[in-house]
């Protein structure tokens, strides 16, 4: 019986919201990976693009719940993610033409394009605290819980309870169809292959007749779909504020490498790898041991690292996978 | 006229020209085989007919239309094919999206071209659903040659396709090259291996630093001393 | 010579701004712009350095500058003997413990192959994490308990804080050091990214390791290198100076205390563009150049290409640890939550990037220019918007957002700045010259 508390401790703590956070990675290192297979250089515009798209969920989900439309027991924020996506998906497109399309035609090394990414994101960072304010929001309403501690506990007889946020399932379902949707895009459809292969071999796919603007304007679509809904399911989960989501870039970035830069597949393995060392080496592992073994009532927390560190952790599954293996847990470089 | 022509074209990457007054050419149906010594500049004219260089004189005919302005990829949609000498298959993917990429410009149905290719290379059909990184250099070659016939071309240009492949694969490679030649496409191709090559060709061009040295039918190329002692080892 | 008369133009433009700014609204702020500017021209060299002279990519700025307000702490606060006492100790042990780790792993790297020296290392790794943490966790709860409202913190060496901008150029190229040798030599994508992870990592340590930094309480009162403004309002000298120029003696102070920081770090300012300008016009420096225009030839020619980019990027960090020490130094405290990457980071790059990458002369104008805007661009955007709206009336709800929202104008203009120059003057105000 200790031993099942002590795992549903585990659960509670470790597993849900490790899972939770790793999907969320997962749709925020894929749009870093595709980007990085088509266009090539690393964009750190994402963090912002993520938190635009959800300042324009929130903004529409402002309107909705003032025109008294809910969705029950979910948050009203899902209906209005088509239009944040929509707005997204503009505001990426319109920076493609007007910036890094030039640095595209002239063959500017992707360092170039990096950079202008750096500019990219003092301006969306500038208009979204311009439109929105860099304040805290929380946005979500509906039921709280799937599943509450009590409930569990009333349920199951057990001495520990386990909770499941709604926000919680739903990140995990919607990021599920998201990667399932993706990946029949990439490997089912002519367009999706016509992505892979300009990203396995550009000139390749020049000479196929493949063209390279549409490849890229899907790129940036697709990008724009998954900033949202990552930055949405982000926001709905903790809260919106335009800050951490600039904050969000190291681990999203360290996900998408640790996967293997490129490989689809790796930023979702790398989303959940980052996320789940961060929540295991940041947890007090006190009440964890206390129910395993009788009596046991040491003075720390018993936590590895303080929650402090969480960006300590990213950065040190980085570091070694960089110095172990470079090329990420998949080999990346192509879709 | 020849049905592709590249007439007395001159120029190069930007540079010093590479190609000097140089015509090559191929008709339908026939095999054309340039050949010359290292950096005699085949590859490059190869490349001008295909319209990856500018060229400065000179012009490039196809059936008698003036094609010298249009870009590569405009010219794979009047009917050229090309098989790179280098990165010439999507490694990433299988052998049958390879061949489905080759045909990404075709809105009709290009299931009956793909057994076309299948029955011509079977190995193809065997492997389809692996990736053709995976292959063996021979069965890259086979891929590629696949891949630029999706598009059903009327020309077919190779460059080098027997490039690092053992001697057995070469001569298997050639067999199937003259299969294509004989359904009534024009293939023109560049070749290292000028004895192997120039014997299953129509049409031999010589080239020496960038300008025509010796023209002729491949047997009378293979026939002449002067040929066989400066490019052919004796 | 066309370029050296761009330089005296441009340079002085910017001196007539500064004049501008002195005469229009006032000597202080003029003053406290330069100094700041004089700051920001030093960290844009640094990066110019690296970004110039060999195309690495540093998105960490602000981690370096951080190292070197560290080092301001660490050598001029006053040490606090009751916090030594209490956990000195054990701190020192930890620290013990973590170096003998260090020496083990490399030792056992040395030693063994294969997936015994992954086992071992790994064995040794959490062994010394628990044995560091076993000393480390009630010395500092000690050191922190000691008076927390006024140190619960080590303090620092009690000296003048003029050495920290040489310990802080220290302090800063260590981390280089590590940071180089992990992701130097692989794609350039890499070490951007872990630039940007060791400068959060960094920021993240001052902001929480309370018994060395005081964390989020800051450390204020730290030395200066030059008077008071007190001192100088007794001393009956100026006080006839500021009579006969007829300025209050309370600005006049302030105004001397901001001209003798100028002078100190203008004189750095120099004496690092000498540097920099001597060793990019040495063999060193037309390799250097050589390597970035052309990696693999340079690779081909037998140059260590690695060694080179982790030499030059760890000389570039320094002198950003250099230019924080120096703004910890002016500001009198250390305020770790002050340390925003738009601020530090972004804004620096954009200076290099403005003033022309690859010209040490462009990266310092840049620094002044760039800096200006930004002090400059609130109060002109607020003017702007202030006359744009006015139509609007008072209560306007949309005039009181746009008015709240002015400050955030200039984030969009610094990124407009930067990706218009990039675009349309990608080698900036002042082109790197060709030699």
């Amino acid at each position: 019986m200790e031993t099942l508390n002590a795992f549903v401790l585990l659960a509670n703590f470790v597993l849900v919201p490790g899972i939770t956070y790793g999907c969320q990675l997962a749709l925020g290192a894929l749009g870093v990976t595709l980007i990085y297979s088509i266009l090539r250089f690393s964009n750190f515009a994402h963090g912002e693009a993520m938190s635009f798209g959800t300042m324009a969920v929130i903004l529409f989900t402002w309107a909705l719940q003032s025109w008294g439309v809910s969705l029950g027991p979910l948050p009203t924020a899902l209906l209005a993610i088509p239009v944040g996506i929509a707005a997204s998906i503009f505001l990426l497109l319109a920076t493609d033409k007007v910036v890094y399309r030039f640095h595209r035609s002239v063959k500017a090394s992707p360092v170039i394009l990096m950079i202008a990414s750096l500019g990219v994101m003092f301006f969306y960072n500038g208009l979204i605290r311009f439109i929105i304010s860099p304040k805290d929001r929380n946005f979500t309403d509906g039921e709280r819980f799937i599943i509450t501690a009590r409930e569990f506990k009333t349920m199951t007889g057990l001495e520990q309870g386990m909770s499941i946020k709604m926000t919680q399932g739903i990140t995990v379902i919607i990021t599920m169809i998201c990667v399932a949707l993706l990946f029949w895009f990439l490997n089912k459809t002519r367009t999706g292959k016509s992505m892979r292969a300009y990203s396995d071999n550009e000139n390749l796919a020049l000479l196929s007749g493949i063209n390279p603007d549409r490849v890229v304007m899907i790129t940036w679509i697709l990008v724009g779909a998954l900033v949202t809904i990552a930055g949405t399911l982000y926001g709905l989960d903790k809260s919106y504020k335009p800050f951490t989501y600039l904050q969000l870039l190291l681990p999203i970035f360290a996900a998408a490498i640790v996967g293997g830069l490129g490989s689809p597949l790796g930023a979702i393995a790398g989303g959940f790898v980052i996320a789940l060392s961060e929540v295991l080496v940041t947890f007090a592992y006190k009440r964890f041991f206390g129910y395993l073994i009788d009596g046991f009532k040491p003075d720390g927390l018993m936590q590895l690292l303080s929650t402090d560190y969480k960006f300590a952790v990213s950065f040190t599954v980085l570091v070694i996978v960089l110095l172990v293996r470079p090329t990420g847990i998949f080999k990346g470089q192509t879709l | 006229m020849a049905f592709l022509i590249g007439q007395n074209m001159t120029g190069g990457y930007g540079g010093a020209d590479i190609l000097h007054d140089c015509s090559i050419g191929v008709e339908k149906g026939e095999i054309a085989v340039v050949v010359g010594p290292n950096g005699a500049g085949k590859s490059t004219a190869m490349k001008a007919v295909f319209g990856m260089l500018d060229i400065r004189e000179g012009q490039v005919l196809m059936d008698g239309e003036d094609i010298t302005s249009l870009s590569p990829q405009d010219r794979v949609l009047k009917g050229m094919g090309f098989v790179p000498q280098n990165a010439n298959v999507f490694t990433s993917m299988t052998v049958e999206e390879n061949l489905e990429m080759g045909a990404f410009i075709r809105n009709d149905d290009y299931h009956d071209t793909m057994e076309q290719v299948f029955d011509l290379f079977p190995i193809l059909r065997e492997k389809r659903r692996q990736p053709a990184g995976e292959l063996s250099g021979g069965q890259r070659q086979q891929v590629a040659v696949g891949r630029a016939l999706m598009t059903q071309p009327k020309v077919l240009m190779l460059d080098e396709p027997t490039a690092g492949v053992s001697p057995i694969v070469m001569d298997e490679l050639f067999d199937r090259i003259i299969e294509i030649a004989k359904t009534g496409i024009a293939i023109l191709m560049v070749e290292q291996n000028a004895k192997q090559a120039l014997n299953i060709a129509d049409k031999g061009y010589v080239l020496v630093q960038g300008r025509n040295r010796y023209t002729d039918t491949g047997a009378a190329l293979m026939a002449d001393p002067d040929v066989r002692k400066a490019f052919l080892g004796g | 010579m066309i370029f050296k008369n761009r330089d005296v133009v441009l340079f002085g433009a910017m001196g007539l701004l500064f004049l501008a700014v002195g005469v229009f609204q006032s000597w202080n702020l003029s003053l406290a712009i330069l100094n700041l500017g004089l700051i920001s021209a030093i960290m844009a060299l640094g990066v110019n350095i690296q970004w110039g002279y060999a195309g690495l990519l540093n998105v960490g700025v602000m981690g370096f500058a951080a190292l070197g307000g560290l080092a301001a702490i660490l050598v001029s606060a006053p040490p606090v003997q009751e916090a030594w006492v209490a956990g000195g100790g054990g701190v020192i042990f930890t620290l013990l413990v973590v170096v003998a780790t260090i020496i083990a792993i490399i030792f056992a790297y040395n030693r063994t192959t294969g997936a015994r020296r992954r086992w071992l290392i790994t064995a040794i790794g959490v062994i010394g994490f628990f044995c560091a943490r076993y000393f480390y966790g009630p010395a500092t709860q000690a050191i922190e308990q000691v008076n927390p409202a006024t140190s619960g913190y080590l303090g620092g060496a009690g000296m003048p804080i003029i050495f920290s901008w040489v310990v802080g150029g220290i302090f800063a190229a260590g981390a280089a050091w590590v940071v180089g040798k992990v992701a130097l030599g692989l794609r350039s994508d890499y070490l951007a990214i872990a630039t940007l992870g060791i400068s959060e990592i960094i920021i993240a340590i001052l902001k929480f390791e309370d018994w060395m930094t005081r964390g989020v309480k800051n450390v204020i009162g730290l030395p200066r290198p030059v008077p008071y403004e007190v001192n100088i309002q007794e001393s009956v000298f100026f006080q006839e100076l500021a009579a006969t120029a007829n300025i209050p003696l309370v600005e006049f102070s302030s105004i001397i205390v901001k001209l003798c920081y100028a002078l100190l770090f203008g004189a750095v300012l120099l004496f690092i563009l000498y540097l920099s300008e001597k060793a990019l016009k040495s063999p060193w420096g037309r390799m250097m150049r050589a390597i970035r225009d052309n990696e693999t030839a340079a690779e081909a020619m037998g140059k260590n290409v690695t060694g080179r980019h982790l030499q030059v990027f760890i000389l570039g960090s320094a002198v950003i640890g250099v230019a924080g020490a120096m703004l910890t130094t002016i500001d009198g405290q250390f305020t770790p939550a002050s340390y925003q990457p738009l601020r530090f980071t972004f804004l620096i790059w954009v200076m290099v990037i403005v003033g022309g990458s690859g010209n040490n002369r462009g990266a310092v104008l840049g620094g002044f220019l760039i800096w200006f805007a930004w002090v400059e661009a609130e109060p002109i955007g607020l003017w702007l918007i202030d006359t744009l709206t006015s139509g609007l009336g008072d209560d306007s709800s949309l005039r009181s957002h746009l008015m709240a929202s002015a400050a955030h104008m200039r984030l969009m203009t610094m990124g407009l700045i930067l990706l218009l120059v990039l675009r349309f003057a990608p080698k900036g105000l002042l082109p790197e010259r060709a030699r």
